[in-house]
């Protein structure tokens, strides 16, 4: 009788950590898009980093955790404990590192009311056509 | 269940970064783009063993999350200098201009 309220407390306990497991890793996997959609429709390159830090944080944590309630204690949630514990530390170094990189390279933060970076750059995998020309001139007044 | 549609989800977004790199438009929005697409498909791998029962993966997911971190310094770091081994002679040319 002992034996199986332990064993019912047991199988009670498992239940919950997977749906916990289950609902931590959906919410994950929410961030983890709206970081995607805040990546494409964000004004610019600091509000973009924003976005996407969302994923990194809340997603991938969530993700992780879940997979971690899922699995229970073992050598897995080891692994995953290490990803989410690398993680912490490498995302916002390289935001820190990127930041500083592109206020370095002459970036300016977008305001309020400004125009998108889309308006003011070219976008696409190169230079415009525009850019291009105004280049090929610059370049032969120097010559 | 869960896993497989978690996957599609992360392979959504992974598209969406994919689609900043494209257009840009300055560099850093395309490093920005490809670290978030590296974190992701760290994700990706680990749902993924999860998902197949294979939970082994992990480890491959742990070497792409170190590979990821040292790229996009290294990205960082070849867009500023225009070289990956030069930050320390201009440290030392400045030493010798201030002496």
């Amino acid at each position: 009788m002992e034996a199986l309220a332990q064993d019912g407390i047991g199988t009670t306990i498992g239940m919950a950590a997977e749906i916990l497991g289950g609902v931590c890793v959906i919410a994950g996997a929410f961030f983890c898009l709206v970081g995607g959609i805040g990546l494409l429709r964000m004004p610019d390159m600091f509000t973009r980093m924003h976005a996407a830090g969302v994923a990194d944080t809340m997603g991938a944590g969530l993700i992780l955790a879940g997979l971690a309630l899922h699995e229970g204690f073992t050598l897995i949630t080891a692994k995953l404990a290490f990803i989410l514990l690398f993680a912490v530390f490498s995302s916002p170094t390289a935001t820190h590192a990127l930041a500083q990189a592109a206020l370095a390279g002459g970036l300016t933060p977008w305001r309020k009311g400004e125009p998108r970076d889309s308006e003011v750059y070219s976008t696409g995998p190169g230079p415009s056509k525009e850019e291009k020309a105004t280049a090929r001139e610059d370049a032969s007044s120097k010559g | 269940m869960i896993y497989a549609a978690v996957t599609l989800a992360l392979l959504v977004a992974m598209a969406m970064a994919l689609g900043r790199a494209w257009i840009g438009p300055t560099i850093y929005d395309r490093i920005l783009a490809l670290n978030s697409f590296g974190t992701e498909t760290v994700l990706v791998i680990a749902v993924i063993g999860f998902l197949f029962g294979r939970p082994e993966f992990l480890d491959i997911a742990i070497l792409y999350a170190l590979v990821n971190f040292i790229g996009t310094i290294a990205a960082l770091k070849f867009f500023k200098f225009g070289d990956l081994g030069r930050g320390l002679e201009y440290e030392e040319d400045d030493e010798e201009g201030a002496a």
